[in-house]
């Protein structure tokens, strides 16, 4: 009896997500059939692409069990450099996604640095570059609107065969992230670092090299995030971006990516932002007043959070020394 | 035939102490050698450098005839060396054939080759008669299979050497046959092996030949057709020191302060039954991993069990730790840094950190700074803690045994009925040892009760009035001071039983 119960448990813990986004969609659908409709479901996954690009790199940093609270910060910062790029050297949009994504290996391999190199955790290294990359960008700006030329709204506006570019680039970006950490060799090491990095050092593993180049990545996607999402709206504010980190980092989670590393997934990632998106505009669909949106932003996140903990807590149990046969 | 592998004049010391001195032994090649040794004799040391993970003071090392200086990991299995360990270094959120080939998985077209790992892997687990799915993930495996799978990496990195340290801790007597048979194979294939056990039966059984290790020197080697398990436990056996303890200055009552009933945890505690009188120190006694600190934990309420029950002057205990502390148990836990100091606070409010409750002043029960200072003064004059200002000087700054002297002090201002004292004297100069027995002896001498576990068999001859001994979670053995004897002891503890 508690075998077929452990079962149960088991599903609802590691499938938390799917089923809350079912919930989440009978029950809007309920409240306003024309939720469903593919117009709104396009622009459901169009506005998640943003955070779903970001939320992808994320898991890279997650599954080390890391944390990169720099991201928000990345998504200023580097769309302004290409602002630069295309403003004064003239340069066409794909030389600026091109700067934009290399300012996040900039970035992301200061953060890298500092964690690998001087070994400052993740989280105090982050929370400095956080301000710092910020603070950079203010500099420059003098904390002004930065306007982009109109070819970037082109760009951000256009699609392929009526499937928004933003859509097609988040997808491009899942499918690579899910072939790099499924299918190569860095990507299993990943994981491999995340359950055990004492074991994977002993396994002779590259670990400082494996951790920096999540960082990297990490930073890469938030600065093509920033970039995409800028494209949208052709300027560039003194705030664009802020607090972005928490909506990046829940995304992650909510798709199952644990904190406590060796868990997760590129795909995950893509349900998360997409769920995380859902609920913000249903609640505009059926009218919740707008003050109350963040709460339950903040509830769904903390539900995500506490079933990652009690999910960790059955692995913990699991993996209990022993010191006789069960 | 030549050597495999060879230590000449081999040293390790850690801040002066040496772990293993002046080691010279050799190995022949396609043979088993067992490895013996009390904890702490050195085995551990002699592997990390063996596997690359801590460097030689002095000596060197030979691997098939040429000098052998591995820098890394990595650097020993390339060499053709491959550790089981007892605590098993698997991930275990990857599959079974994942984890073969995590430092190298053969490509396609950038991306892993998954029918070809998962095809040589099958193949791997076929000479090992593991019958279990190469894409399987390590998690849902048993401890023995994981083993398999642990000895199945050995064989996939070619190692021609597979060193195991205390394989058969966790397996049952069905896998640990198994091992023996995949043992075999391996020798059957011209493989070495090092086999490092507590069970000296089986190093007996398994073994061509035996090296016996004490206080990080050889002191006895020899193939192990020469070998009687009675010699091999008097090999081990330690030095005779006299003088360094006090003499018990009380004789034990026979009323129980502490008596706990057919404890069982899964996995951990079976059935175990014992008992604390008043004024008595009672030593626990038995090998690294034979549930002597788990059960501490359990009657401290840290962990759970599942069975029997747990009485402290004849009233059940429940609750957790903060409970227990409350009815009289003090805990002196074997980590003395981590768990038993706060290192960068002061010694003054160290000591006053579990009676905290006590040094509430009305009207607001805010902590009465000056009692606190008048009452640990005190207690560091009692204890004589060499200290100047308590008040000001933070923790870390005391020597090895000042500290621990803290960490009992700090129960002491509560005055419990019943100490849990684990390895009190690790890392403990011999000086303040003897300040610390002469501490144990006076609780106990004042009524109190002492539940004293100790690695060093040496100590709890020379203070407890009885020892208890534990073997892989159960309670296997008794034996009263005026009948102590090492080779009783020793052996009870090795779970042997002397030819």
């Amino acid at each position: 009896m508690t075998r077929s119960m452990d079962k149960i448990s088991d599903f609802v813990f590691r499938n938390a997500t799917y089923l809350i986004f079912a919930g989440v969609l009978i029950y809007y659908g309920i409240q306003a059939p024309s939720f469903l409709t593919p117009e709104s479901l396009v622009n459901i996954v169009k506005q998640a692409s943003f955070t779903g690009i970001a939320a992808v790199g994320m898991t890279f940093v997650l599954l080390t069990a890391g944390i990169d609270l720099s991201v928000g910060s990345v998504m200023f910062l580097a769309p302004l450099m290409a602002g630069y790029v295309m403003r004064d050297l003239g340069m066409p949009v794909p030389v600026a996604v091109v700067a934009a994504v290399l300012t996040g290996v900039v970035l992301g391999s200061i953060n890298a640095i500092l964690i690998v190199r001087l070994r400052v955790i993740p989280f105090i290294t982050t929370l400095a570059t956080l301000f710092l990359f910020r603070g950079f960008g203010t500099w420059l700006t003098s904390s002004q609107q930065f306007d982009f030329p109109d070819e970037i709204r082109a760009f951000g506006l256009s699609g392929v065969f009526g499937i928004p570019t933003p859509i097609i680039v988040f997808t491009a970006v899942a499918l690579v992230a899910h072939l790099v950490l499924a299918h190569t060799e860095f990507g299993r090491q990943v994981y491999a670092f995340g359950n055990s990095p004492e074991g994977a050092r002993k396994a002779g593993l590259k670990v400082g090299w494996i951790q920096a180049r999540v960082y990297i990545i990490c930073s890469a996607c938030a600065a093509l995030s920033g970039f995409m999402l800028i494209a949208q709206i052709g300027r560039l504010d003194a705030a664009f971006g802020e607090g972005a980190e928490f909506d990046v980092i829940a995304a992650a989670v909510l798709g199952g990516a644990s904190l406590f590393g060796g868990i997760g997934s590129a795909f995950g990632a893509v349900i998360g932002a997409t769920l995380i998106q859902t609920v913000k505009l249903g609640l505009v669909f059926t009218g919740v007043n707008l003050y109350l949106q963040p709460i339950i932003q903040g509830v769904i996140i903390f539900i995500a959070v506490l079933v990652d903990g009690m999910r960790e807590k059955q692995v913990l149990a699991k993996m209990k020394r022993t010191i006789r046969p069960l | 035939m030549g050597d495999l592998l060879a230590f000449e004049g081999l040293s390790k010391s850690w801040f002066g102490v040496p772990a293993v001195s002046d080691l010279t032994l050799a190995m022949r090649e396609n043979s088993l050698l067992g490895v013996i040794g009390q904890n702490g004799a050195g085995k551990s040391t002699l592997m990390n450098m063996i596997g690359g993970i801590v460097e030689p003071t002095s000596g060197r090392m030979r691997w098939k005839g040429a000098d052998y200086e591995p820098k890394s990991a990595a650097d020993a299995s390339e060499a053709g060396i491959a550790f089981i360990h007892q605590e098993l270094n698997l991930f275990t959120n990857l599959t079974v054939a994942e984890n073969l080939y995590i430092d190298g998985f053969p490509r396609k077209f950038g991306m892993i080759d998954w029918a070809t790992i998962n095809e040589r892997t099958r193949h791997i687990l076929g000479r090992l008669a593991l019958d279990v799915e190469p894409s399987v993930n390590v998690g849902h495996l048993s401890p023995g299979e994981r083993q398999l799978v642990e000895i199945a990496r050995a064989l996939h990195n070619e190692a021609e050497l597979v060193i195991f340290d205390e394989p058969t801790t966790s397996l049952t007597p069905r896998e640990t046959e198994r091992l023996f048979e995949t043992i075999a194979t391996l020798r059957g294939e011209g493989r070495s092996i090092v086999y490092i056990s507590h069970i000296l039966s089986d190093v007996k059984k398994l073994s061509d030949d035996v090296a016996v290790l004490r206080d990080g020197k050889l002191v006895d080697q020899g193939p192990a057709s020469d070998f009687s398990i009675a010699r091999m436990i008097r090999s081990m056996i330690g030095r005779d020191l006299g003088g360094q303890f006090p003499e018990r200055s009380n004789t034990p009552t026979t009323s129980a302060i502490l008596s706990a009933r057919s404890l069982s945890q899964p996995g951990v505690l079976q059935d175990v039954s014992i008992a604390v009188n008043r004024g008595e120190i009672l030593g626990l006694f038995g090998l690294m991993g034979a549930g002597r600190s788990e059960l501490a934990r359990v009657i401290f309420g840290l962990d759970p069990h599942e069975t029997g029950e747990i009485e402290i002057d004849g009233k059940p205990l429940a609750g957790g730790p903060r409970e227990r502390i409350a009815a009289g148990l003090a805990f002196v836990t074997e980590d003395r840094r981590a768990e038993g100091l706060m290192l960068e606070a002061p010694i003054a409010e160290n000591l006053a950190l579990v009676s905290i409750d006590r040094f509430g002043k009305k009207p607001f029960m805010l902590v009465d700074r000056e009692r606190v200072a008048e009452e640990t003064e005190a207690m560091k004059d009692n204890l004589s803690i060499k200290a100047g200002n308590i008040a000001r000087q933070p923790a870390k700054a005391l020597s090895g045994g000042n500290q621990q002297k803290v960490v009992i002090g700090k129960w002491q201002m509560q005055s419990p009925k019943l100490f849990i004292l684990d390895e009190p004297t690790r890392g403990v100069d011999v000086g303040a040892k003897y300040e610390i027995y002469t501490l144990i002896d006076r609780i106990a001498a004042t009524g109190g009760g002492i539940l004293m576990i100790s690695s060093e068999l040496e100590e709890l001859l020379g203070m407890a009035d009885r020892i208890v001994v534990m073997n892989r979670g159960e309670v296997v053995g008794e034996v009263g001071r005026d009948e102590f004897d090492r080779e009783t002891i020793l052996s009870m503890a090795f779970r042997e039983v002397i030819a």
